[in-house]
């Protein structure tokens, strides 16, 4: 998934009442658009804001119950703000084997989040993902789409220090 | 009917009846850990397989239905090792806690485990940290304990239509919660407890507040008053070893006296006191206040606090009338208080209740302290009182029968069947055609309001004038009685109700969250009829012939909807966010 600043999605003007209700006209009364609803809300805002799906929940007469329980089983919602820098970790059979969950450890004490999470100050987001298609380069990670290939924990550190 | 054989034997069953149920039948007990028969399966946790001749898969029995010819295996080697291996992996995401769980000696899981005869764990432990949420002060939720069975959230969201807990995730991160894991308090959940009845573990239980009663009955200071709902009386031998619905509302009085309680009350008074103030409310609306049709009953505080959060266009529509526990409890620091000459604030008032909501509704509002002091100070479930009673070494059944103690201690029939579904309906109809008529009608029983149909409906001819009302158990049933008020009243269209009684569980408080566990339908009709039997034996049937009320409205209330009786009988309700967060 490209990772789009969230400036470029949305107008800091817009206002939200005026998202939602557009929405809600849009996939109001049609079954099972749920997933659809969440799709546009994600792409407009980059994740799925709380208070977004709180004035949506009634609009389109399905329970907040209902909405997370949908946006947490599909990998593809997310309910925090993406980060600026997205980090994916490959755990293909031949990283995982060659390290991937030590750099994992690694990122998640480096930055303080767990995987799915970005940081408090919106810099890092680290994505687990499987197999990346470069195994000969196990362990790999990608920061922003450019590949890090051989990873060690030491390097690791080093590189997300660049990115500060 | 369908003929099939199961381990052999033959059974002829209904066409559509699971194979699980079939066994039942042919007395053959097929295990389980998500079905229970009052929710619909969810075949989620693979214990129930069976095999059937000539099928090459196993079968889950809690999902499908028996066919014609059908030869079933319930029980051999194989079956036993697979289902020994799932419960082995339950346990191993599942803390050894038994000694100290709540649901210790009555935990689906504890009992199958101990019937497999499991002696070690064959798996390594996974225990994730999961918070413990008690926040809501009624209900506890220990997620260790959880075994994702979904029969909470089936029961909250389907029975219910409450929706507070929901399934998050999938997988090994799959968990019950609220919406974006907030706590259950800041979530709609009304308290009503029926997912800590229904489920099978001790992953959601009743909140224990029974240390506060036992050192309130250590205060030699402290004058201990008891009071016990109706629905208690002929539940709690569940747990006492008496067949189901068995009353034992005089043994108990004895109990609680033994227990340390200086004065023995019953709720029932104040359901007597209930009927006096909401059935003239309901007169005074219909006669004069037509527009503030229809009246819905407040006595269930699960109910109260879903119109609140979910239906505001009805909030003005509830009683101001008080349950029945809190009027008691107003009444035992305000008038039994000066009578007997005790300080109100030397009084501790016990509810006993089949609910856990009324650990909420006791400090719900400032109008729960109408004596100057919190009004019922601790409400307690029926599997609490259970508790209490074991560890206080009382031989229940060798007690004598005793009665309660006067003033705030006398029912009548019309009381007591507030416990069931329909019972506070008909109680208040028994009044208010006296009321309106100056007579009785012949047949004192209203049977339209009886049994358990979600949507009763009933209609009664007073004075020429027919009084339509509506009977609703389980809160999923709403919705389609107050859709249609609404429609009737934006077309200006006759009412369809007068009057409207809710009462959260399925059942009524007979099947209520703070019940003993594994209620079926079986138990909720025995509970019933143990209602409706104290009814007809009671000598007096209408709560407006009650001695003792009648001396409680000449001596200090005056009149029902006085000053007084608004002051202590009544409360205001206000619209709430579903979410507090």
């Amino acid at each position: 998934m490209e990772n789009k600043p969230l400036t470029d999605t949305i107008e800091p003007t817009e206002n939200q009442d005026a998202v939602v209700a557009a929405l809600a006209e849009k996939w109001r009364d049609k079954k099972g658009s749920l997933i659809m609803a969440l799709h546009d809300v994600q792409s407009h805002y980059g994740y799925i804001p709380r208070d977004v799906a709180r004035k949506l929940a009634p609009q389109l007469n399905v329970p907040l119950a209902r909405i997370y329980e949908v946006s947490t089983f599909y990998n593809y919602f997310r309910l925090t703000p993406p980060g600026k820098h997205v980090i994916n970790v490959c755990m293909g059979t031949a990283c995982y084997l060659k390290g991937a969950p030590e750099l994992i450890e690694e990122i998640e004490s480096l930055l303080g989040i767990k995987e799915g999470q970005t940081t408090s100050d919106g810099l890092f987001q680290l994505e687990v993902v499987r197999c990346l298609g470069c195994c000969g380069l196990a362990p790999v990670k990608t920061i922003d789409g450019e590949v890090h290939a051989k990873m060690t924990r030491k390097q690791v550190a080093e590189i997300i220090a660049k990115y500060k | 009917m369908i003929t099939a054989r199961i381990n052999g034997f033959t059974v002829k069953v209904p066409e559509g009846t699971t194979i699980l149920d079939a066994a039942r039948k042919a007395q053959i007990k097929i295990p389980t850990l998500c079905q229970h028969p009052d929710l619909p399966s969810k075949s989620s946790c693979g214990i129930c397989i069976v095999k059937a001749k000539g099928i090459n898969k196993m079968l889950r029995a809690c999902c499908t239905p028996i066919e014609k010819d059908m030869d079933i295996i319930t029980h051999d080697e194989e079956l036993t090792e697979i289902r020994r291996t799932v419960l082995e992996l339950i346990l191993s995401k599942h803390p050894n806690e038994c000694l100290t769980c709540a649901r210790n000696h009555f935990c689906e899981l504890q009992q199958l485990t101990a019937e497999f005869g499991i002696r070690e764990e064959s798996f390594p432990k996974i225990e994730p940290y999961v918070p413990y949420d008690d926040s809501t002060k009624a209900i506890s939720v220990d997620r260790r304990k959880c075994i994702l069975c979904g029969r909470c959230v089936d029961v909250c969201q389907k029975t219910q239509s409450v929706w507070a807990l929901s399934f998050l995730e999938r997988g090994i991160n799959a968990r019950v919660a609220p919406a974006g894991d907030i706590t259950l308090n800041e979530s709609p959940c009304v308290r009503c407890g029926q997912c800590s009845a229904h489920c099978p573990t001790g992953a959601i239980v009743e909140h224990d507040d029974t240390a506060k009663v036992w050192k309130a009955l250590q205060d030699p200071e402290i004058h201990c008053v008891i009071q016990i709902a109706p629905a208690v009386r002929v539940a709690v031998g569940d747990l006492l070893g008496y067949p189901p619905g068995t009353n034992l509302t005089h043994k108990l009085y004895a109990a609680f006296r033994r227990l340390g309680f200086d004065a023995v009350f019953d709720t029932n008074f104040g359901a007597d006191v209930t009927i006096m103030e909401e059935g003239s409310e309901f007169v005074e609306r219909f006669t004069k206040h037509p527009n503030q049709l229809p009246l819905l009953t407040s006595c269930c505080p699960a109910w109260v606090d879903f119109v609140e959060k979910y239906h505001h266009d009805m909030v003005q529509h509830l009683s101001s009338c008080k349950s029945p526990h809190q009027i008691v409890g107003a009444l035992a620091k305000t008038y039994y208080a000066k009578k007997m000459r005790h300080a109100p604030e030397k009084i501790f008032v016990v509810s006993i209740m089949p609910c856990t909501a009324k650990k909420y509704e006791i400090s719900r509002c400032e109008e729960m302290s109408a004596s100057g002091y919190q009004d019922v100070d601790v409400s307690l479930t029926t599997r609490e009182l259970a508790r209490m009673i074991h560890q206080s070494g009382i031989n229940f059944a060798e007690l004598v029968d005793e009665e309660a103690d006067s003033i705030l201690g006398e029912y009548t029939g019309a009381a007591t069947i507030f416990g069931v579904t329909g019972g506070v309906m008909e109680a208040a109809l028994r009044t208010a055609y006296y009321v309106l008529t100056g007579g009785k009608r012949a047949n004192i029983e209203l049977d339209n309001v009886r049994g358990f149909n979600g949507i009763k409906e009933g209609a009664l001819l007073i004075n020429g004038i027919t009084v339509k009302v509506a009977v609703v158990h389980g809160l999923g049933n709403v919705a389609y009685v107050l859709d249609r008020v609404r429609k009737a009243k934006e077309n200006n269209e006759e009412l369809p109700y007068h009057f409207i009684e809710v009462m959260a569980c399925p059942g009524g408080c007979i099947a209520g969250g703070g019940q003993p566990y594994g209620v079926t339908n079986e138990i909720r009709t025995a509970r019933a009829n143990g209602l409706y039997q104290d009814d007809r034996s009671c000598a007096i049937r209408y709560s407006h012939e009650n001695p003792l009320v009648r001396q409680l409205y000449s001596e200090y209330i005056e009149s029902p909807l006085s000053e007084r009786a608004h002051h202590l009988f009544h409360t205001k309700y206000t619209a709430l966010d579903e979410y507090k967060k």
